[in-house]
């Protein structure tokens, strides 16, 4: 999946506002391709490569542009100008992550939670990379939840738990009762029969120690 | 109002058709103007369960796809005149139905009936996820085993995503009613109990069906058990169960095994 980012005029102004978000949330553009729609910007614009050489030094992967006019200087150097789709790319929701990623609360701006109010039923699939799921009934045999963060069962889990999929090892997998097939974090994981049968049944916790998976008994 | 119900589960061999030829019977003896849809294409069943077999002359594809008018495929019921069939297609298969013409079937279907009552085939293909699309209320067939249990899940969570009601953000009403099931076994912890049924799918119970000849004898001469045996205990409880989808608050019942003299003097054993 690649970002599109589409600068307006004044570009000072939508520079800024870009700084912001970056400020809000430093971690947004780590490692994800951006695709720059030019479209937007009037044709005499005095330095288009200027403009994306400031994106580079903000840490921005810039893959290709799109909407670019061919008049202009030195844009080809930054890939390959993309098809005019006619149907620009959806909007993005950007979350706000804290920059300090310990403290407690996140005030306002995008959730990165999931609540899941229903039972997740066989053959359905959860997934949520941008944090935490909660589930508040059962999670069924045949079932999944991802989340990128922890995940929380207030009803039985009996499918799939899979936390931490974007490489959070600290992540971890609470249930109200443990009947899983496959419990997962960070890429580690334990099927039915490795878990302790002592635990079948009861209110755990999973989280990695290392490379090992540690799951106790909530109660 | 009519109400458009679908009877399925996702396993095959669980009761579904046995089910709906009983809910249906048992409807339409309490007055009710109902009509019995078999969406089995292929695989049809429903016309040998309701005994109509050698009056089929059209069927469901031919109406679907205008060949023929409702009216004629339309089979009435010679033991109860407000109990209709409409068969399936038996040369034909799931992909002869269309999404539009169901549509217009069943809308059809709304205005002569009460209640619409389909048969939906095992499966999660199209044959079940059309039988289902235009449901108001579904009752998911389900025998106290693992396998079927799960399938049942499944189907459940189709019902809230891909029915008509739920894509406009509408609930559909879903009923669980448990079938085959085994006193005996029950008794001997062999099979899974209601309660964690009821616990792993999270849906009302309907009620529960014994396994009893006399459901296997009705479908062997073609006769819903609610007619051929209606005092047997299958048919109270499918009786029960009609009642309760008609909006009846009514004690749901337990099939107890029952053991005579014998069974209580010999009954436990010492292993």
């Amino acid at each position: 999946m690649a970002l599109v980012l589409a600068p307006e005029l004044p570009l000072g102004e939508w520079l800024a506002a870009l700084d912001a978000q970056i400020d809000r949330s430093p971690s947004f553009f780590e490692g994800r391709p951006v695709v720059v729609d030019l479209a937007g910007l009037p044709r005499e614009l005095p330095d288009a490569a200027g403009l994306l050489q400031e994106l580079e030094r903000r840490g921005i992967h810039i893959i290709g542009t799109e909407g670019a006019h061919p008049s202009w200087q030195g844009i080809e150097a930054w890939g390959r100008p993309l098809p005019n789709a006619g149907k620009p790319g959806r909007p993005i929701e950007v979350p706000d992550e804290p920059r300090d990623t310990s403290a407690a609360a996140d005030h306002g701006g995008e959730p990165n939670s999931l609540v899941i109010e229903e039972p997740v039923r066989s053959g359905q699939s959860i997934v949520f990379e941008r944090g935490d799921v909660t589930v508040l009934g059962s999670v069924a045999s045949g079932a999944e939840v991802m989340a990128g963060g922890s995940i929380h069962i207030y009803g039985t889990l009996r499918g799939r738990a899979i936390a931490g999929i974007a490489g959070n090892g600290r992540a971890r997998v609470f249930c109200r009762k443990l009947q899983a097939e496959l419990v997962a974090i960070d890429g580690v994981y334990q099927t039915a029969d490795d878990m302790p049968s002592a635990l079948i049944g009861r209110p755990v916790q999973a989280w990695l120690d290392g490379e090992q998976m540690k799951m106790t008994a909530l109660d | 109002m009519a109400k458009v119900l679908v009877v399925t589960s996702g396993k095959g061999g669980v009761g579904k058709t046995t089910s709906t030829a009983a809910l249906g019977a048992a409807l339409a003896q309490s007055g009710e103007n109902v009509v019995v849809v078999d969406f089995d294409v292929g695989l049809r069943n429903l016309d040998l369960i309701m005994g109509s077999e050698r009056r089929v002359v059209y069927d469901l594809i031919n109406v679907v796809q205008g060949d023929a008018k409702l009216n004629q495929a339309l089979i009435r019921d010679k033991r109860v005149e407000t109990l209709s069939l409409l068969p399936a297609s038996q040369t034909r298969d799931k992909d002869a139905l269309t999404p539009e013409g169901v549509e217009r079937v069943v809308g059809e279907l709304r205005e002569k009936f009460d209640w619409v009552i389909c048969d939906s085939p095992a499966g999660i293909e199209k044959g079940a996820l059309l039988a289902m699309r235009h449901a108001d209320v579904a009752v998911v067939v389900t025998n106290p085993e693992v396998s079927s249990v799960r399938d049942s899940d499944r189907i459940i969570g189709m019902l809230d995503s891909k029915t008509v009601k739920a894509e406009k953000g509408e609930r559909i009403e879903k009923h669980l009613l448990l079938t085959r099931y085994d006193p005996a076994r029950a008794a001997r912890s062999e099979m899974l109990k209601t309660d964690d049924v009821l616990e792993i799918l999270s849906i009302p119970l309907l009620g529960i069906i014994p396994e009893s000849e006399e459901v296997l004898r009705a479908s062997n001469i073609g006769a819903p058990v609610t007619l051929n045996s209606p005092s047997s205990a299958a048919a109270r409880a499918y009786f029960d169960a009609a009642r309760r989808l008609k909006g009846e608050k009514v004690e749901i019942v337990v099939p107890l095994q029952r053991t005579g003299i014998i069974g209580k003097l010999f009954g436990r054993r010492v292993a």
